[in-house]
């Protein structure tokens, strides 16, 4: 297996994938013995020969029974290490009534696989399921109707168990199994959502707890990465970029290239297309010198500013404003409230820096150009290399591969584009990397933010009063490597669907607030950096402003913030995440910042609420604080997330633990840095993040509801969790951090300020 | 220029530039893949394998600077477990692979290369690794899916297992 995945002649048409069976066999032990392809069968005979996307409608898109009584499942959604292919095998496997041990996945590729459009907003489940598991329970309905064909009784006396399909009450005497109903035949039906879905009460494997099917070979470096890829004849790519990207609508103009000054490195080659400038290279080390030694004169683009003026630029910019949520007259009720608290905070941007580079590898010797990606979205990607190469789409084959997890739009747009220009411009598979410093360098990164928050309390501890006024600019369109190879400057999505704004859901919207106001100001994004969406988009920031001004409010009402959040809550599964976190945490009642400590380190214990779209978040956290170096170690930390139907708690519990602790790491250390010429922050040491030593113990917990819709689970508890340490370090100092990464730096100044006070 | 080099217990010739990092050997010539790129600057750990059992980043070492040493790679722990054990045959994975499945410790795994490595590393030198002993043996290996948790309990229960089976 592990050859014949690495081998490009067997890979190259994704054929090699349809066989990944077997693998849980064995009791969750490594099995690596996989059968190899059946390559005959009509069902997968005719997958894959033209592009897609196949009819979404039609049940043989989804899926397919082998005459082994395994089945195939063709999702729609990659695996991105948030487990999702074992969540999705759940669902199918659960309406089929299969074992997990008789289902597989292939990888996503636009020849084959239903286009269930980007991999993001935690979407998966929520999204992703619902075809799936329709398709199912049509192809069911349909196994059961030639069963009892077969077997000469009514389909509702049949039952299933492992894919056997059996007559109830007969104890296994007359049988059969879908392998011998359908084995490699296609379904020829289509699934219109009629055929009955499972109750929740009748799940046996949906809200169980299976292991994950990619955890086995990822461990064992027998798992097909992106970065494995190699092809006969195959060149090496690097694109040449500046260092650090300057302002959005610059992009990367050369003025001039001097080809001359890689002619010293063996066999390698500029390659251009408009603006676009890469190399490319037989070996992938003579690409990297190749990419590093060529003398490129860029074109200077206005000053950019630094990350430091940032907020202040926005503040000033002429923005597009949009009331997000206006109920009631919240400047009035502020008059009347006991007490009044609000403050402006700054939030950085940050990058996505996936682990992993980006990488692809285009192979332009067939009849589609076949391109291997780590794209969120398959069909989406296909779309732009065409664009961007003036082909048609069926001509383009975009096979999905796993790089590392990418947290939102990295750079896997660029990588699969510059791949394609030098693939069909060489006439060679080329397999092209980003360097670290491209990665991070022209990342689109998640947009900085600065907000304005006002809240009122009344005496008796009522939230009556709320106003939220955030500012950032939009996300882009295009990407880098478009927008040179084309000569077009980028385009920002700045309103309409997609585009970023103040989330109402993040702002308030938990506490019966009957006065509420929250506009949203959107900068134009020229000359700002390239913005995304980052996993959780903005709900960081959004909740570090947001919940310390909740927290300000029950320290000036004297109250415990878990009762006074408990008091303001207005819907029941907020305050049952709320009391599931303070229960695992054991949270003892107190008015925050009330104790006086002494010595140099200080302890602190925050609460906060927070979510991205439409699940349910709460964070408990502890923290210390060095009030000598500004350094804060987070000791603990607690999250409860409520996502409706968990399909597998096991799942959530471990992307709650990746949320929370790549919280700690934004709140704490993560800022993208600039000044006029371009961004700075380009390896490991100048974009820190949370390091081994620093990390917290985490306890996750899943607020279970079987009966409620599933939503998403893949960055939910982030913005609760970053409002809880802000929280915990006013426990901890009696002073507020308005602005985060709370750095050592930051944590000074802050603290020096309270002695001048 | 032709350049022998001893990976996984087998002599291996490749035709590379004395200057070439050991990483690009290992991926393009051998066609491993354990060892991955991650930033090139031996700052993260993805490209992590062992010279003579003692972790190294091989995306900054010369292939003319590993020559005289016993390169193992992800792919060869196993059989580099047995022999520091004495075992009469290689088990299908070290402790602590097997370990990273029992706590579903990882996401993408992308870094999980160079933990598996460095924590291999640690565990063959410390028998039982104190929690401030993993700390700081670990934090030259970033984890951007934030999986360090889990990397804790992992290596905690190896070493108990390794422990166990004495």
């Amino acid at each position: 297996m592990d050859d014949a995945v690495v081998s490009p002649n067997r890979s190259a048409d994704g054929a090699t994938f349809l066989s990944r069976r077997g693998l849980l066999k064995g009791g969750g032990a490594l099995v690596v013995g996989f059968a190899l392809a059946p390559a005959a069968g009509f069902a997968q005979a005719a997958r894959g020969v033209k592009a897609g996307p196949p009819d979404y409608h039609a049940v043989d898109t989804w899926l397919a029974i082998h005459a082994d009584n395994t089945a195939t499942v063709y999702t729609g959604k990659c695996e991105l290490g948030q487990g999702n292919q074992t969540g999705l095998l759940q669902v199918a496997a659960e309406e089929l009534d299969m074992g997990m041990h008789q289902v597989s996945t292939i990888r996503l590729d636009t020849n084959i696989t239903p286009d269930q459009q980007a991999t993001s907003s935690s979407s998966s489940i929520h999204r992703g399921a619902p075809a799936l598991r329709a398709a199912a329970a049509r192809a069911r309905m349909e196994l059961l109707a030639r069963a009892a064909a077969r077997l000469g009784v009514q389909p509702g006396s049949l039952e299933v168990r492992d894919g056997v399909v059996s007559v109830r009450g007969e104890n296994g005497f007359r049988k059969v199994t879908y392998g011998q109903l359908l084995g490699e035949k296609p379904f020829n039906v289509k699934y219109d959502g009629t055929a009955p879905v499972k109750a929740p009460n009748e799940y046996r494997l949906v809200g169980q707890r299976p292991a994950r099917v990619d955890i086995p070979e990822k461990v064992a470096g027998k798992y097909t990465l992106v970065q494995h890829h190699r092809a006969p004849g195959m060149l090496h790519g690097r694109v040449v970029l500046p260092r650090g990207q300057r302002g959005f609508g610059v992009g990367a103009k050369p003025v001039s290239v001097d080809e001359t000054s890689i002619a010293h490195i063996k066999g390698a080659q500029v390659i251009r297309k408009g603006d676009f400038v890469g190399v490319v290279a037989e070996r992938e080390w003579d690409a990297v010198k190749a990419a590093q030694a060529l003398k490129v004169v860029w074109r200077q683009g206005e000053p950019l500013g630094d990350h430091n003026s940032v907020h202040a630029r926005m503040r000033k910019d002429k923005t597009t404003d949009t009331l997000i949520a206006n109920v009631g007259d919240s400047a009035g009720m502020m008059q009347k409230a006991a007490f009044v608290r609000g403050s402006s905070y700054q939030c950085p941007y940050q990058s996505h820096a996936p682990f992993a580079p980006n990488c692809a590898l285009a192979d332009p010797t067939g009849e589609q150009l076949v391109i291997k990606s780590p794209t969120q979205d398959v069909y989406s990607s296909r779309k732009q290399v065409s664009e961007v190469l003036g082909i048609p789409e069926e001509k383009i084959r975009v096979q999905f591969f796993e790089g590392s997890g990418t947290f939102g739009r990295s750079c896997y747009e660029d990588a699969t584009q510059a791949a394609a220009i030098m693939a069909t411009q060489t006439g060679k598979p080329v397999r092209v990397q980003f360097m670290r410093w491209d990665e991070l360098g022209w990342d689109n990164y998640g947009p900085a933010h600065a907000a304005e928050v006002r809240a009122g309390v009344n005496a008796d501890g009522d939230i009556i009063a709320y106003e939220y006024d955030g500012w950032q600019h939009g996300w882009t369109v295009t990407s880098t490597v478009s927008d040179s190879a084309r000569t077009k400057a980028g385009v920002e999505r700045a309103s309409g669907s997609g585009s970023i704004t103040v989330n109402p859901i993040s702002t308030g919207s938990m506490y019966k607030i009957a006065d509420r106001r929250v506009t949203s100001h959107a900068a134009p994004m020229v000359n700002y950096l390239r913005g995304a969406a980052l996993r959780s988009p903005l709900d960081l920031s959004f909740a570090f402003a947001s919940e310390q001004t909740v927290d300000e409010l029950a320290v000036a009402v004297k109250m415990d913030p878990v009762a006074f959040r408990r008091r303001n809550i207005g819907d029941v599964r907020w305050l049952d995440v709320l009391d599931a976190a303070v229960k695992a945490a054991n949270w003892a009642p107190k008015v925050m910042g009330s104790e006086t400590q002494s010595g140099d380190v200080v302890r602190g214990r925050g609460v906060a609420l927070g979510t991205h779209h439409v699940s349910y978040g709460a964070a408990v956290a502890e923290i210390e604080v060095n009030r000598k170096t500004g350094v804060i170690v987070t000791k603990k930390l607690y999250g409860a997330m409520d996502c409706g139907l968990t399909v597998n708690p096991a799942l959530v519990e471990n992307q709650m633990v990746g949320q929370m602790i790549q919280s700690v790491s934004r709140v704490l250390k993560e800022e993208v840095t600039f000044d006029d010429n371009g961004v700075t922050s380009l390896d490991w040491s100048t974009y820190q993040v949370l390091r081994f030593a620093e990390h917290p113990e985490v306890t996750p917990v899943v607020v279970q509801r079987m009966n409620e819709p599933s939503t998403g689970a893949g960055e939910e508890v982030m913005g609760a969790t970053a409002a809880a340490i802000a929280n915990a370090f006013f426990d901890a100092t009696g002073v507020r951090m308005r602005q985060f990464p709370m750095t050592p730096e930051r944590v000074l100044k802050a603290l020096e300020g309270q002695q001048r006070t | 220029m032709t350049i022998t080099i001893k990976v996984n217990g087998a002599a291996r010739s490749v035709d590379a530039d004395p200057d070439t990092p050991l990483l690009y050997v290992l991926i393009n010539d051998l066609e491993l893949k354990g060892p991955r790129f991650g930033c090139g600057l031996a700052q993260c750990g993805s490209c992590s394998v062992l010279a003579d059992g003692v972790e190294i980043r091989s995306c900054q070492t010369p292939i003319s600077d590993v020559k005289q040493r016993a390169i193992t790679t992800l792919e060869g722990l196993p059989a580099l477990y047995a022999e520091q054990r004495k075992l009469p045959k290689a088990p299908d994975l070290h402790p602590l692979q097997q370990a990273f499945i029992d706590e579903q410790a990882l996401h993408c795994g992308y870094c999980y290369n160079g933990q598996a490595i460095k924590g291999a590393e640690l565990l063959s030198k410390t028998a039982m690794p104190t929690e401030a002993q993993i700390r700081d043996h670990m934090n030259g290996h970033l984890c951007r899916c934030g999986t360090y948790p889990r990397i804790m309990k992992s290596i905690q229960a190896a070493a108990a297992k390794i422990a166990k089976e004495g």
